[in-house]
């Protein structure tokens, strides 16, 4: 027995998972690190209604279909009819299951007027089922309401007699076996609670299943309390009986691997808004639109949905506030046309409007129809309305489960949250803090001037994005959705016709501008010309000054050279034997 | 009425077990002394026959049916409370 422990605490230690039989629970096997303790036994404790058998029920058809461990549910309250009736709706194929020999139900509800005469045990249903358990080789076994043979035990000796003879028979079959127990109490203490609280200290693992109400809306919660060498997570965690069963809303997964990070862009739906963001928002990022109600969240919504659909990326559209078709309607008035995308496949709207349930149960339901539809963009319009539904903390619990989720999968997430008339002053005075963790905050506002009431939008945060400070006026119009530039003026910005005419002054003025520019230039372009016309006309009379000079310069030359002449011919004249001396010029 | 007749019974017993024993014991002297030679025993051994305790359903043991006089009925525990056997069997009347 101690060799045989050592020897399991070693392959603990070696990191290797303890041996679990997987229930198939989303979410219980990732709380419990793979399920329930293989070969050993668990204890499901709950008050009437919280779902004990259907946890059972769902642990074995897992067992018999996907693992390959036929399984036997020995019904002590409810008969094999009614099981199979109630777990039809999941859809689990049960009957194919019991066709094939690897599932087994014992019907063993006690007659209603069955007397008890003295004490008695329960050796005849484990010799029946030691035959049973070896004809179908059975590896997985369930004892769903324990408490009501117990109950007809003469004493609590022999009820505490009968469960030992149940651990032991298990023990020694090597069944991986499941009890539940009805208790009234859930938060008594275990010793207070009933005469075979005991058996909690006996089994291996023991899960707690509650189901209550917190301001009318059901909660329903789990919680496991006990893991013999296993580390499991200890805090409650919430769960709903969803379309395909049980469904455990993990908190935290513990070391679950980060989603992959990426720097690739995907479009807003909206150019200029891409542009204000450097080419958009990241892939797997989770966007935050926040407004006072009519700020067109919705709009914006739609606006992503459609780019993305465009791309071909299957996208999910939960509405909360208004019907499906409304919504397309809606959009179609601003030129966003999701009927075809629907059509296309590419598409799934869901109204959660009809739904009514706990924050948890809305997130289940996102979760699961997101796995089917393989969406990779998500739009959840509005996530405020969980407000409505129970406590504020499970409601931020259950918005930072559903970003973290997201995050995991590389989901894009865009969420809208509606701001309350009330909480204008602060932008993130919300009861929902999930500002603080979302990567892209868009708020978007009315800006009340010249009796207008415009949208403007505003990028409060965007991480890793350096991204536009500036308020911008958001235009909706038939043919889409664009933004505008907003226009400051005395530190107010300028939306609506004030923009329009603050645009068209500077238009004007622009203008004005430019034909200034445009005479200064005509009239340089005379000055310029007249004072070419001058230079010509200076120039030419130059070039005359000049012939003029040359031709009396050439004049003077000839006159003195007749001179020299004229005076040695005179000489020649006069008889001179001499060259002239003393030349009077008086004289000639 | 409901001492005339002849009265059948099945007990199923978990082979040597203690509850099983004593029902057998107590059974036994029970009719011997209320029904003498108006009644019939047929003890079915569980460990021996676990497919019979399967089909008929038998869970708890010791249990006892009586098959005769209809309608058929069960009594389950080693039927040391004697009074509510006797009530059961439907004999407290002719109680002496």
């Amino acid at each position: 027995m101690s060799a045989r422990l050592g020897m399991s605490l070693d392959t603990v230690s070696r990191a290797v998972p303890p041996l679990k039989a997987s229930t198939g629970i989303a979410g219980f096997d990732e709380i419990t690190g793979g399920g329930l303790p293989l070969g050993r036994t668990t204890l499901a404790i709950g008050g009437p209604g919280c779902g004990k058998t259907l946890f059972a029920l769902q642990f074995l058809a897992h067992g018999a279909q996907q693992c390959s461990e036929p399984g036997i549910f020995v019904a002590f309250e409810e008969d094999s009819k009614r099981l199979m009736a109630n777990a039809s709706s999941f859809g689990w194929r049960l009957e194919e299951s019991l066709a094939g020999g690897t599932l087994f139900f014992v019907d063993a509800q006690p007659a209603p007027d069955l007397v008890a005469a003295g004490d008695f045990d329960l050796c005849g249903l484990f010799a029946a089922l030691h035959e049973k358990v070896a004809q179908m080789g059975a590896r997985r076994i369930v004892f769903d309401a324990l408490d009501i043979p117990l109950a007809l035990l003469p004493d609590d000796a022999a009820r505490r007699r009968e469960v030992y003879r149940l651990h032991a028979w298990l023990l020694e079959q090597g069944l991986t076996g499941l009890v539940s127990l009805q208790s009234d109490h859930e938060d008594a203490p275990v010793q207070l609670r009933r005469p075979y609280g005991f058996m909690e200290f006996m089994v291996d693992c023991a899960v707690v299943l509650t189901h209550g109400m917190v301001d009318g809306v059901s909660q329903r919660s789990l919680r496991v309390q006990k893991y013999r060498g296993s580390r499991f997570d200890e805090n409650e965690a919430p769960f709903l009986i969803g379309d395909r069963g049980f469904e455990v809303v993990v908190a935290w997964a513990m070391g679950r691997a980060e989603g992959p990070v990426t720097s690739e862009r995907v479009s807003s739906g909206i150019e200029r808004l891409d542009t204000m963001l450097h080419g958009g928002y990241f892939r797997g990022a989770s966007i935050l639109i926040t407004g006072f109600s009519g700020t067109a969240k919705t709009t914006l919504c739609g606006a992503f949905v459609d780019a993305a659909c465009e791309r071909g990326e299957q996208t999910l559209f939960v509405t909360f506030d208004s019907y499906g078709s409304e919504v397309r309607r809606n959009l179609a008035s601003v030129g966003i046309h999701l009927d075809r995308h629907i059509a296309g496949g590419t598409l799934r709207m869901v109204s959660a409007r009809a739904i009514s349930g706990s924050a948890e149960s809305y997130l289940a339901r996102i979760r699961t129809l997101a796995r089917q539809h393989a969406a990779c963009c998500v739009v959840v319009d509005p996530v405020s309305t969980w407000a409505r539904s129970g406590k504020d903390l499970s409601e931020h619990g259950v918005a930072e489960r559903l970003l973290d989720w997201c995050k995991g999968e590389g989901i894009t997430l865009v969420c809208t949250r509606l701001l309350d008339e009330m909480s204008s002053l602060a932008e993130g005075n919300a009861p929902l803090q999930i500002s603080t963790m979302v990567d892209t905050w868009l708020h978007l506002s009315y800006l009340v001037q010249a009796g207008e009431r415009n949208r403007g939008l505003a990028i409060i945060k965007s991480r890793g994005t350096a991204h536009s400070n500036q308020v911008r006026e958001l235009v909706l119009s038939a043919d889409g959705v664009t933004l505008a530039d907003a226009y400051s003026a005395g530190g107010e910005v300028l939306m609506g016709t004030l923009r329009w005419e603050k645009e068209r002054a500077e238009r004007a003025m622009t203008e004005a501008e430019a034909v200034q520019l445009r005479l200064k230039q005509v009239r340089l372009d005379l000055e310029e010309a007249e004072l070419e016309v001058r230079l010509k006309s200076l120039n030419a009379e130059l070039l005359a000054k000049q012939i003029e000079k040359s031709v009396l310069h050439r004049a003077t030359e000839r006159r003195e050279a007749d001179l020299a002449h004229g005076r040695a011919e005179m000489g020649q004249l006069r008889g001179a034997d001499n060259e002239p001396i003393d030349m009077d010029p008086k004289r000639s | 009425m409901s001492t005339s007749g002849l009265h059948r019974f099945r007990l199923y017993v978990a082979g040597t077990a203690v509850n099983s024993t004593q029902a057998l014991g107590n059974l036994t002297a029970l009719c011997e002394s209320r029904l003498p030679d108006r009644h019939t025993i047929e003890v079915v051994d569980v460990f021996a026959d676990p497919r019979r305790a399967l089909a008929d359903g038998i869970f708890m043991t010791p249990a006892l049916i009586r098959l005769e006089p209809t309608p058929e009925r069960t009594i389950v525990g080693n039927l040391s409370r004697t009074q509510q056997v006797l009530a059961f069997l439907g004999l407290t009347d002719a109680a002496p």
